[in-house]
């Protein structure tokens, strides 16, 4: 009988072999699948994991689509080592993306250099709002921030539906539901001239850089890692918990709402209905994928960008719906949460143990 | 109850149970005569709980035979233990906080015919041998004696031909303990088998018959404890020369107190908890105040509220130093001169996932140039780290050795380092050597009384009576959250300190 | 008035009961002192199995069964992760629901825009044709009486049987279960098995009685809804079905008013039953002792046997 073991203290091994384990055992489950399908599982895996990379700009459209993952990612995995469980991060990234988008409409003549930090200031204010109105509902009215955050999310949303079918319409839109496109003043500058490669690619891995520092040297990120594997002793130390709980949900609620600003100006060039093709649940696998270190979730975040183009490539080169983007994330958290057990146990093959007699 | 078969009822040899990094039992041998009460003697971490937890079946063991009743047997789970005949009263109660008497009776019952008209037989058995209990009473508003009582009238519902007790008395009052002893006299006398866990010397010589020592996961005697000395046996148990600590020079009587609380009263934020009452108390410097009393009478209170992690509301309640620090946090309170060691280490005192340079800095981060501009020093850090280790004798690989990887005593040794070293001018420690070995908890002890020698104030709240007589100057007792008034320690007895701890908080001592 | 009035009252409990079902699924679950946050994951996938068989194979019967099966499989994923692998539950609650979403969105792209057969309403004869009465309490689909069934059942089952006795012990003190004996990690498993049926059941009702169609994320954060309504019950059975009648109400109200062609936008009144939610969260919440007082002790922590 296969048993596990405790092994009395973390393996330093599995702390990096765990997630590689998960995406091996990932690969073989999508082959699997596939090959339940009907369909050849070694090309098909090659087409959505591969060729996307191969084709001419792959890399651009992965550094593009992963920076908004990373910089929500980031902020996740502060918010989570902290135990506090911001899942609503998408509510984060759309009024991020509505008050500096927002921004941007109202102004439309005005100068690049004033208007677009302005905008960034307001995408960084909204998902902090959003973020520090669960902080508030959780310190205050001990409300579950993980049902508020969800939550908000869906508000947040139908908030954007009613802006973008209502007030803000495009008058000269043909009906469609969207705003008018942000002037050129209000799209994000791009480091190289001609591509999509906009300032958030650089912002992502600063920010979690920044991060890193934060929760690794600082005091305030001990306070951090304390809370979430002790929160008694977390007390014990006068760390205060709502304090604490403010800045984890100021922190991952801004930098969702930097990236909902990031990727309606870098890539979208207007608001419409749908901003997030569900971001803010591949931003918690991303999290957990980097091992909750914020350095961990740039390839992370670069990894499951990959998982987006795949769907893309599946749905127009094999005929695939692209909701299979969804279950590979899925399966990939759940062999990633799977495979930790792994770092305080050994496996073990037993004989079965005395029998009743 | 008799049985017509010859031969001991329970023969256990070569018992051997392997956990990771520690081989709890070493082909451990143990023989249970019939009508006989039995110790099983040893200190904390010698292997008793592992080798009773293997009767009754809740962990498995990975050699060695068991005969019952004159037949081998493997005992598989608690409910096979139980068909046999064997009965267990845990040291931490595995009873149900939220479920009634009756409720938490009926769960410990193998079968529904067990159940039928079960009210009354719970009355019967508790008024038959002096159990007193109600039924339908929820458990969270019992007191430890009456929850020790469902156990045992639990396993009593069930007949046993062996009733084990694991360290019965440490929760109980003197005069509860006496009670207890009665009613298992009587239960020999009518032919159930009891083995009796402990290490308290005292009573084993008073109750038991034979004793069986183990030290470090191995038999090392069998003896009739009434033949020994509580000395020789003590001398068996723990293979050293008993050395006992040095005592102190008297205390300079004139010294300004350094703690004082004035009429304290928090209520528990716990679901359970006990509310502190009117706490009045006043601690010198160079003086140890010992706070004695039964498990849940407000000791985790009190110790949050003096920590801080309980605020006190009116500043005036406690005094810190002479500064009010009832408002304060912990931290500001550290900064007025105060250091804390909670009962608790896994998860309270320590973060057992982290590493000892972390923890060194978990409550030291205020001190030394630990952290400097939000930043913090690995360096120092560690450094902080190995000198506790090093002054404290800590057995470990390192600085960057995680907490869970050291032994009970050797993660209390470096708790008590951590926060001594920090030169504190008032110390409150909460049962500073629960589930120590004695050489660790001598250390403990010595550094406790060093610290009072340099002027600091100490505040010492131990369960344990024995530690309360040897380390303090003065002792009170808390009961139900109010605090007795506190006396000089070579005035007062035992007996009197029981009746106290049995609730009688407004008597005069 | 009394049009309005049945209106009312038949949506209202139509509304009602996915959330029941998928809550009194929930309850039991926590009760053991697990918590599966993959209700929403479940749902979905019941409704796509649900929706998929009766489809295929015309019978209605078969499309519940297959979607209580769907909502028992992913139950034991999650048991098995979460249980036996100790992972984090509110981690594997999350990767239920994001497996739950693709896994239904990809088995539901060829069913998106087509019909399948749809559970019939009972009709009791006279019964049902009583004024205002007769529609509300005699002429519902069977799966609203099954869910007031299995909410008075397992409100009873918890209360006055042994079997009851045994969850609450689990939830409250899993070590103390396990040293009288009983199989905690079993009773966990079969309580998450039974909690994902009743959820995997919600969401066949989603996709063959109340909106007998299939879309992508048809349930709309209900299994987020039906998690906070167990919260906002404090693990009181009968309470789940005040909440989730509120919750009901909210949502009929929200699409009358939009009906009736206040100069309200929909988009804004469709956000009401998720603004509600929030609110009434609030409310629960404040009380914190309350809380505490009838939480299982348990709930969240993982059971790790020695030995």
């Amino acid at each position: 009988m296969l048993k596990f073991e405790p092994r009395g203290a973390e393996s330093p091994f599995w702390r990096y072999a765990a997630p590689v384990l998960a995406l091996l055992l990932t690969g073989v489950t999508a082959g699997l699948i596939f090959a339940v399908m009907g369909r050849p599982p070694g090309r098909t895996v090659y087409t959505l994991l591969v060729a996307p990379l191969l084709q001419q700009d792959g890399l651009e459209a992965l550094v593009v689509k992963a920076a908004p993952l990373i910089l929500m990612g980031v902020g996740l995995s502060l918010a989570y080592r902290a135990n506090v469980w911001n899942i609503g991060t998408d509510g984060q990234f759309t009024l991020g993306a509505i008050c500096g988008g927002g921004v941007g409409l109202a102004f439309p003549d005005a100068p690049a250099w004033a208007l677009y930090p302005l905008m960034l200031l307001a995408g960084a204010a909204g998902g902090m709002a959003s973020g520090g109105v669960v902080a508030w509902l959780r310190v205050r009215f001990n409300a579950n921030e993980i049902l508020t955050s969800l939550m908000f999310a869906y508000i947040t949303q139908y908030l954007l539906v009613w802006l973008v079918t209502g007030p803000w319409r495009d008058p000269m839109g043909f009906g469609f539901p969207q705003t008018a496109l942000f002037s050129d003043a209000a799209q994000a500058p791009r480091l190289i001239a001609e591509t999509n490669v906009h300032l958030g690619i650089a912002l992502a891995p600063l920010a979690a850089l920044a991060l890193w520092v934060m929760l690794e040297k600082t005091l305030l990120g001990f306070q951090f890692r304390v809370l979430g594997q002790a929160a008694r002793a977390a007390r014990f130390a006068g760390f205060r918990e709502t304090r604490l709980i403010w800045v984890a949900m100021l922190i991952s609620g801004g930098l969702a709402g930097l990236a909902g600003l990031l990727e309606v100006t870098g890539t979208l060039g207007q608001l419409t209905t749908t901003l997030s093709p569900g971001y803010g649940f591949t931003a918690i696998i991303v999290a957990f994928l980097g091992r909750l270190s914020p350095l961990g979730v740039v390839p992370a975040g670069l990894l499951l960008a990959l998982t987006y183009l795949g769907g893309d490539a599946a749905q127009i080169n094999l005929g695939l719906p692209n909701a299979i983007t969804g279950i590979f994330q899925g399966i990939l958290l759940f062999y990633l949460l799977g495979c930790d057990i792994l770092l305080n146990n050994r496996l073990r093959w037993r004989r079965r143990g005395p029998v009743p007699t | 109850m008799t049985h017509p078969l010859p031969g001991p009822l329970l023969q256990m040899t070569g018992m051997t149970k392997q956990y990771p990094g520690c081989l709890a039992n070493d082909a451990v041998n143990l023989t249970v005569e019939r009508n006989q009460i039995h110790a099983l003697l040893g200190e904390n971490g010698a292997g008793k709980s592992t080798l009773v937890k293997m009767i009754y079946g809740v962990t498995r063991p990975d050699a060695g035979t068991v005969i019952w009743d004159g037949a081998k047997v493997t005992i598989a789970n608690p409910h096979q233990a139980q068909r046999l005949g064997i009965g267990m009263v845990f040291q931490h109660f595995s009873l149900f906080e939220t479920l009634t008497v009756a409720e938490n009776i009926a769960l410990g019952l193998g079968s529904a015919a067990e159940r039928v008209g079960l009210r009354e037989r719970i009355l019967r058995i508790s008024t038959e041998y002096g159990l007193p209990l109600e039924p339908d009473r929820v458990v969270h508003d019992l007191s430890v004696g009456e929850r020790q009582r469902i156990e045992i009238v639990r396993c009593l519902l069930q007949n046993p031909k062996l009733l084990i007790m694991d360290e019965p008395t440490s929760v109980l009052t003197p005069n509860e303990a006496q009670a207890l002893f009665g009613t298992l006299r009587r239960l020999a006398a009518e032919g159930c088998s009891i083995l009796y866990i402990s290490h308290k010397l005292e009573e084993v010589r008073a109750l038991c018959s034979v004793a069986t020592i183990m030290r470090q996961g191995r038999n090392v005697a069998s003896c009739r404890p009434a033949e020994k000395t509580v000395r020789e046996l003590a001398e068996i148990m723990i293979a050293a020369d008993l050395s006992t600590p040095t005592p102190r020079p008297a205390r300079v009587g004139t010294a300004r107190p350094r703690l004082v609380l004035d009429r304290l009263t928090v209520r528990s934020p716990h679901q359970f908890g006990t509310d502190l009452k009117d706490i009045s108390l006043s601690v010198a410097g160079g003086e140890i105040l010992g706070i004695a009393g039964i498990a849940g009478n407000g000791q985790n209170e009190l110790m949050d509220a003096l920590s801080g992690e309980i605020l006190a509301g009116r500043p005036e309640t406690i005094w810190l130093d002479g500064q009010p620090a009832g408002h304060l946090g912990p931290r500001e309170r550290r900064l007025a001169g105060g250091c804390f060691i909670p009962e608790e280490r896994n998860g309270h005192g320590a973060v057992t996932t982290m590493t000892l340079a972390e923890n060194a800095l978990l409550s030291g981060f205020g001190q030394g140039g630990l952290v400097r501009f939000g930043l913090i020093d690995v360096g120092r850090t560690v450094a902080f780290a190995e000198r506790i280790i090093s002054r404290f004798d800590v057995r470990t690989s390192g600085a960057q050795a995680e907490a869970r990887s050291l032994s009970g005593g050797n993660l209390q040794k470096f708790l008590v380092g951590r926060e001594v070293l920090q030169d504190p001018g008032v110390l409150i420690i909460n049962q500073p050597t629960w589930g120590v070995d004695a050489g660790a908890a001598l250390a403990i002890h010595e550094a406790i009384m060093a610290l009072a020698r340099q002027g600091a104030a100490v505040l010492v709240i131990s369960q344990d009576l024995d530690e309360v007589f040897v380390l303090a100057d003065q002792v009170a007792v808390i009961a139900g959250g109010r605090l007795s008034a506190p006396v000089p320690t070579g005035s007062v007895t035992v007996e009197d300190m029981g009746r106290l701890m049995g609730g009688a908080a407004h008597a005069e001592v | 008035m009394s049009f309005f009035l049945v209106a009312f009252l038949v949506s209202t409990i139509a509304a009602a009961t996915p959330l029941l079902l998928a809550a009194v699924g929930e309850l039991v679950v926590e009760k053991v002192g697990v918590l599966n946050l993959g209700v929403e994951g479940m749902m979905l996938s019941g409704a796509i199995a649900g929706f998929a068989t009766a489809h295929e194979t015309g019978s209605v019967g078969l499309g519940v069964l297959a979607a209580i099966a769907a909502g028992m499989a992913m139950a034991l994923l999650f048991g098995v992760i979460s249980l036996s692998l100790q992972a984090n539950q509110t981690a594997t609650g999350l990767a239920l629901t994001i497996f739950g979403r693709g896994f239904s969105a990809l088995v539901g792209a060829r069913y998106v825009g087509i019909p399948a057969p749809t559970l019939p309403k009972l009709h009791l004869g006279a019964l049902s044709d009583l004024p205002v009465v007769g529609p509300v309490l005699f002429a519902q689909d069977p799966l609203v009486y099954l869910a007031l069934v299995l909410l008075g059942l397992v409100a009873w089952g918890l209360r006055s049987t042994h079997l009851g006795l045994i969850l609450r012990a689990v939830g409250d003190q899993h070590n103390a279960a396990h040293a009288l004996g009983y199989p905690v990690l079993g009773i966990r498993y079969a309580a998450v098995v039974f909690g994902g049926a009743l959820a995997g059941l919600a969401g066949g009702y989603m996709s063959l009685a109340y909106t007998p169609m299939w879309a992508q994320d048809m349930t709309a954060g209900r299994g987020w809804v039906a998690v906070a309504l167990v919260t906002f019950a404090a693990w009181r059975p009968f309470w789940l079905l005040v909440g989730a009648w509120c919750f009901g109400a909210l949502m009929y109200l929200s699409l009358y008013v939009q009906a009736l062609g206040l100069p309200v936008p929909s988009a804004l009144l469709s956000a009401l039953p998720y603004i509600g939610t929030v609110v009434v969260l609030v409310l629960i919440s404040r009380d914190a002792r309350r809380i505490r007082l009838h939480r299982p002790a348990m709930l969240g922590q993982p059971f790790q046997t020695r030995g």
